[in-house]
């Protein structure tokens, strides 16, 4: 819980984590070392210096330091785990649901524990799916669509197979799918980033939630148009966010198109845990303030009542978590005041 | 073709001579010159004629159409000098690190570099991106035009020759060669002399430049964003300091 400073408490999700083993140990090949190194360097460049970790710790933490980083020190109310299962990379997968869910038993009410699919596993990946849903409840699904596989680097949500899966994730009651997009997929010679494939499942499937990481970066232009015409796709926050520290003007761009083209009703707050941690993220964002002359050029503001939709009120929604019974059910934790930044948390 | 000998030419000026024809490839997802992006690992001039280019990306994953596209046009872009006779553009650390070096060398197209793995050229994505540099040169012009006062019902009427005179400090001089090395994307004969034409060759109308503004401004953002975010990226990557003209031709370690 973040509370300002006139005492007005915010209720927060962070609506992208993961709790990943990317050590040498686990390490199928160079592109499992690549993958993580390539992470590091994200974590790197854009953490403020005080928030660096070690190389070590970043390729594999433990459950106590993401509980510490989210719920104790964090402002986190509640995570959701997005997993990416990786398994060409890593020999036991980079995340997957189940080792998700074995660490976040022992922190009840703290996460909710995400599935997710592979379009190319046919029949069996459908049962699979199956399972996840009597096993876990699972509310949603992420999707890495440039996930290797054989020969495959990847798919597109149009694709026949991915579609099948899609009309069961509606049947099944899994209503939230996040997407992130990778750099590959076939053919090489189009734009593997390339959103239109979300346009095209947004409109034929209105049941689901097409939550979009990254906001659709490196392709936002694009995706900005996509989520205006299209009442169910929101824009996850993870990896613009971070900007906020070492490019507060480029923050304020993206904030201030998202917030025209997507609304504030379809924005969600992510950190992407463990690349950055949620505390500083949260502190500067709750501090800042849309500079005049990009707000007067778009006609967009970024209230306290956004803010609060942001950081915890729209995933509420999505994931039907009762914030006052939740709040509740957290509230016997002990309350410490914050040494730094004028937030309280509990 | 070639019949200029390099022996004759001081090696600084040939030096120059490649890194001027470099900073003409640009990124075509960021719309940025590979030298100012820090692209460039280091370069090299050997005997009579033979050049030597190492390039480095951000990330190990880029997409591989795009490090295709910018070896292959920074090879084409070097071997235009008169004096070059052979020239090598070498891609470090990338997941199709082996496939594209070869492709681009052995002058191969993409499809027949990548065979299975494309279903045809990459002219369809360099268009596609061609238009987005394009909308964005334009918005940043038109905006900082109307931020110095010009009036967006005269702006509509300007010739590119007027457009040229406007060049009143450094930086709008910049903004406006930027644009009018795009100002063909639409059609080279779209619009006549009009300078500010829309992305279908038609006039810009006055009354409706804010939104039409609105539209395309979103375009800048992205680019932007990747942009500094590939800088970040590469920064954390090499942790070297960028190469510029101004250096031996290679890198500080």
């Amino acid at each position: 819980m973040y509370v300002t400073k006139k005492g007005e408490e915010i209720f927060v999700i962070d609506g992208h984590t993961h709790f990943w083993d990317g050590s040498p140990a686990n390490q199928r090949n160079v592109h499992g070392k690549q993958f993580i190194d390539c992470f590091f360097n994200y974590h790197t460049g854009l953490s403020p210096k005080e928030e660096l970790w070690p190389k070590e710790k970043f390729e594999k933490y433990s459950a106590e330091d993401m509980h510490d980083d989210l719920f104790v020190k964090g402002y986190v109310d509640m995570a959701i785990l997005q997993p990416t299962y990786l398994k060409e990379f890593y020999v036991n997968g980079f995340n997957t649901t189940e080792q998700n869910h074995k660490m976040a038993e022992a922190y009840p009410g703290r996460y909710i524990c995400n599935g997710s699919f592979d379009p190319r596993e046919g029949a069996k990946g459908i049962e699979y799916l199956h399972k996840l849903k009597e096993q876990y409840d699972i509310k949603g699904v992420k999707l890495y669509t440039a996930e290797w596989r054989g020969d495959s680097r990847g798919y597109k949500l149009t694709d026949t197979s991915c579609q099948e899966y899609l009309r069961w994730c509606e049947k099944l009651g899994i209503k939230n799918v996040h997407v992130h997009k990778g750099p590959t997929i076939l053919p090489l010679n189009r734009d593997a980033f390339d959103v239109a494939d979300i346009d095209d499942v947004a409109t034929s499937f209105q049941n689901l939630n097409f939550i979009v990481e990254h906001c659709g970066l490196p392709r936002l232009d694009d995706f900005c148009w996509i989520a205006t015409q299209e009442t169910n796709v929101y824009a996850g926050l993870a990896v613009a966010i971070p900007f906020i520290h070492s490019r507060p003007a480029y923050f304020a761009h993206i904030i201030s198109e998202l917030l025209f083209w997507v609304g504030e009703d379809k924005i969600l707050f992510g950190s992407d845990y463990g690349i950055w941690t949620p505390k500083w993220i949260i502190d500067k964002f709750m501090a800042f303030e849309m500079p005049k002359d990009v707000a007067a050029e778009t006609g967009t503001s970024l209230t306290l009542e956004s803010k609060r939709k942001i950081l915890g009120l729209n995933a509420a929604r999505l994931y039907d978590i009762d914030v006052a019974a939740q709040k509740q059910k957290l509230a016997p934790a002990p309350r410490q005041k914050v040494a730094a930044g004028g937030g309280w948390f509990r | 073709m070639n019949a200029v000998s390099p022996c004759e030419i001081p090696m600084e000026q040939l030096r120059e001579d490649v890194w001027l024809r470099l900073s003409r490839v640009t990124d075509p997802e960021l719309d940025e010159a590979v030298t100012d992006m820090g692209f460039i690992e280091s370069y090299e001039i050997r005997d009579g004629g033979h050049v030597h280019v190492a390039f480095r990306l951000p990330t190990y994953w880029c997409s591989p159409n795009f490090a295709f596209m910018m070896g292959h046009d920074m090879r084409v872009s070097v071997m235009a000098l008169p004096w070059v006779k052979h020239v090598d553009v070498v891609l470090g650390e990338h997941m199709y690190v082996d496939q594209i070096n070869r492709g681009v060398n052995g002058g191969l197209s993409f499809q027949e570099t990548f065979g299975d793995a494309s279903n045809g050229e990459l002219e369809e994505i360099r268009q596609t991106f061609l238009r987005k540099a394009f909308q964005w040169r334009q918005e940043a012009l038109i905006t900082d035009l109307l931020h110095r006062g010009a009036k967006a019902g005269a702006l509509v009427d300007w010739t590119i020759d007027r457009l040229r005179e406007a060049s009143e400090t450094e930086a709008s001089r910049h903004l406006i060669t930027r644009y009018l090395e795009r100002r063909n994307v639409p059609g080279a004969f779209a619009g006549g002399d009009c300078a500010l034409v829309s992305l279908d060759g038609t006039r810009l109308d006055a009354s409706s430049m804010t939104d039409y503004l609105r539209a395309i401004r979103r375009i800048r953002t992205n680019a932007e964003f990747n942009g500094a975010l590939c800088r970040r990226l590469l920064d954390e990557r090499f942790a070297t300091e960028p190469l510029n003209i101004c250096q031996s031709g290679r890198a500080t370690p």
